[in-house]
């Protein structure tokens, strides 16, 4: 016996559906992509089209990549280069990053950095700046200081903009409100300026460790050294093409490794800033 | 000289005899960027736990009359005096309210609330206020969200985290810049009640610019008429209906009849 009155009636139920390309999971996608080019890689090399002087085989290079990595972890003389090249990288940054922010707080804060400096640092970013790697082996010479100081010439201006780019963020509102309550120039400058500014300082700072790397291993190209930038010309002089593609490859490590440090810093630091947390590399 | 038609209705409201606490005289304010003159011959006087409401058309020069109270923006000419001391830059007794909360993403509603303290005071004086701002916080029903970073407050309690901040150094005068204007009807409504409560507990005059008229006048024990081009106050219209007000009074004649002849000032020109 069922009561007409109570029938149900259908819920209007559904589902959005992404489309199959939207729902592959990241590992997956990136499985599926890796494959795929491993596998274009490997027939151009097996039909023969290309050079393997210019193109060693994947089956090549997987086998100077266990070669590399196994030197790399009995720590024998690859181990030394990259430290090396860590250590040139880890200076560089960092002297980078001290002098990009300082002249940052002085071109976002003073009139006097907007109006003097501020030209002079474009001017100078607007030039090739790898194009000053001779002077700086030759006022340094051959050891890791001379590569060090073009990585963090390479670096500093993206800090140096992004800091500056950063001090205006804050709001017309927010600079009334520290000065209605008496706040100090410098007090305004720590307690609202900087923190608003960190996103925008971090950003600077991702950009800049791509820079420093880039910095590091040109100074090696030219300036030799023990560092990974040497053994990569070596093996390159000597048509060791898969060596030289296991060697860029450990090097990349590095580059992503003080890339996510710096990532990892500002979801800390900046931990209010909730658009800053979705990108996918963050 | 002074274009200011006071008219006398029939009550006159408690803080008429009251002691002056902001005294402004020939007050004018030309921006030497585009030489706009903001404001012309201004004289206000704002007497202890006196409700002034400032209302007028968008651009009249409301905001650079407040700016200029709280010492944000140096006069061009005139006085400013407060408590009997020439207003020469912004000072601790002087509370403020923006349109926007304006609170510190990077901090908690408490520690946005002490924030006045800890920039005049120092961080030992902001964690010894720390127990009153909780007890304010309580006041304005967030006694749960001290703890809370404001990307978490709706726009309505983000706004009252913002009075707890304007009101933690005790000020003697409240300055608010249509402090409401970004919240709903009804939050504004229920804001607007609190506000009432907290200067009458208080005993704070306030100084309030509305582009809402009932805003004005529930609140309200005078509502200063400014007209634009050059801005001045044309009228200074005192509100007779008997305090505390409520919203019900919304719907009496009375209401009706003063909002009627504000309106009319106001002419065209705010509200076409
Ligand atoms: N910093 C400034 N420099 C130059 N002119 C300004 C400045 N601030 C305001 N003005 C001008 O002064 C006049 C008054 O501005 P003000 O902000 O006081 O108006 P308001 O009455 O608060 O308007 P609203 O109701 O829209 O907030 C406007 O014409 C405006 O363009
Ligand atoms: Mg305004």
């Amino acid at each position: 016996m069922t009561d007409v009155s109570h029938t149900e009636r259908a819920d209007t139920v559904w589902v959005e559906r992404d489309a199959l390309i939207d729902r592959i999971p990241r590992w997956l996608a990136m499985t599926i992509l890796f494959v795929a080019v491993v596998a274009i890689w490997d027939l151009v090399t097996r039909m023969g089209w290309v050079s393997p002087i210019i193109l060693p085989s994947p089956r090549e290079t997987l086998d100077d990549l266990i070669f590399v990595g196994h030197n790399l972890v009995t720590g024998d003389y690859m181990l030394g280069a990259l430290w090396t090249t860590t250590l040139t990288v880890i200076y560089g940054f960092l002297i980078a990053a001290a002098i990009g922010f300082s002249l940052g707080v002085l071109v976002g804060e003073t009139k006097f950095g907007e109006r003097a400096v501020m030209p002079y640092l474009v001017a100078i970013d607007t030039m090739p700046k790898i194009a000053f790697a001779p002077l700086f082996i030759a006022w340094l010479g051959f050891d890791i200081s001379s590569k060090v100081a073009l990585a963090a010439f390479i670096a500093t201006f993206a800090i140096v903009v992004a800091t500056a780019a950063g001090l205006y963020a804050a709001s017309e509102n927010e600079r009334m409100l520290f000065k209605s309550m008496g706040a100090s120039r410098f007090q305004t400058l720590i307690r609202l300026k900087l923190p608003t500014g960190l996103p925008y300082i971090f950003t600077g700072l991702k950009i800049a460790s791509v820079g420093v790397m880039a910095g590091a291993i040109t100074g090696e190209f030219l300036g030799g050294g023990k560092g990974f930038g040497a053994l990569i010309r070596q093996s390159a002089s000597q048509m060791n093409t898969p060596r030289v593609f296991a060697l860029i490859l450990y090097l990349s490590l590095l580059g992503l490794a003080l890339y996510f440090t710096i990532a990892w810093a500002q979801r800390r630091f900046v931990f209010w800033n909730k658009s800053e947390r979705q990108g996918a590399i963050g | 000289m002074t274009m200011v038609k006071t008219r006398p209705l029939s009550a006159e409201p408690v803080a008429r005899e009251a002691r002056p606490v902001y005294e402004i005289e020939r007050l004018a304010k030309t921006y030497a960027r585009n030489s706009l003159t903001a404001l012309t011959d201004v004289n206000l006087t704002l007497r202890k736990g006196e409700f002034v409401s400032v209302i007028g058309s968008s651009g009249c020069g409301k905001s650079t009359l407040l700016k200029i109270m709280a010492g944000l923006l140096p006069p061009t000419r005139g006085r400013v005096v407060l408590e009997g001391q020439p207003v020469l830059g912004p000072r601790p007794d002087i509370g403020m309210m923006f349109q926007q909360a304006t609170l510190l993403p990077w901090k908690t509603t408490v520690e946005n609330i002490v924030l006045p303290i800890e920039i005049r005071s120092g961080r030992g004086a902001a964690k010894a206020a720390m127990a009153r701002a909780r007890d304010l916080l309580q006041l304005v029903g967030l006694g749960e969200f001290g703890n809370v970073y404001p990307g978490e407050l709706s726009g309505g309690m983000a706004q009252r985290a913002a009075i707890c901040r304007m009101l933690i150094a005790d000020p003697a005068v409240l300055l608010l810049d249509e402090p409401f204007s970004a919240l709903d009807e009804l939050t504004r409504d229920f804001m607007n009640m609190e506000l009432q409560r907290i200067c009458m507990e208080r005993q704070a005059t306030a100084f309030l610019v509305t582009h809402s008229l009932a805003e004005a006048v529930i609140l309200s024990d005078r509502i200063l008429v400014m007209q634009a081009r050059p801005g001045r106050i044309v009228e200074d219209v005192p509100i007779d209906l008997p305090r505390p007000r409520t919203l019900e009074m919304i719907n009496t004649p009375r209401f009706g009849e003063i909002v009627a002849h504000i309106r009319n000032l106001l002419g065209r020109e705010a509200f076409a």
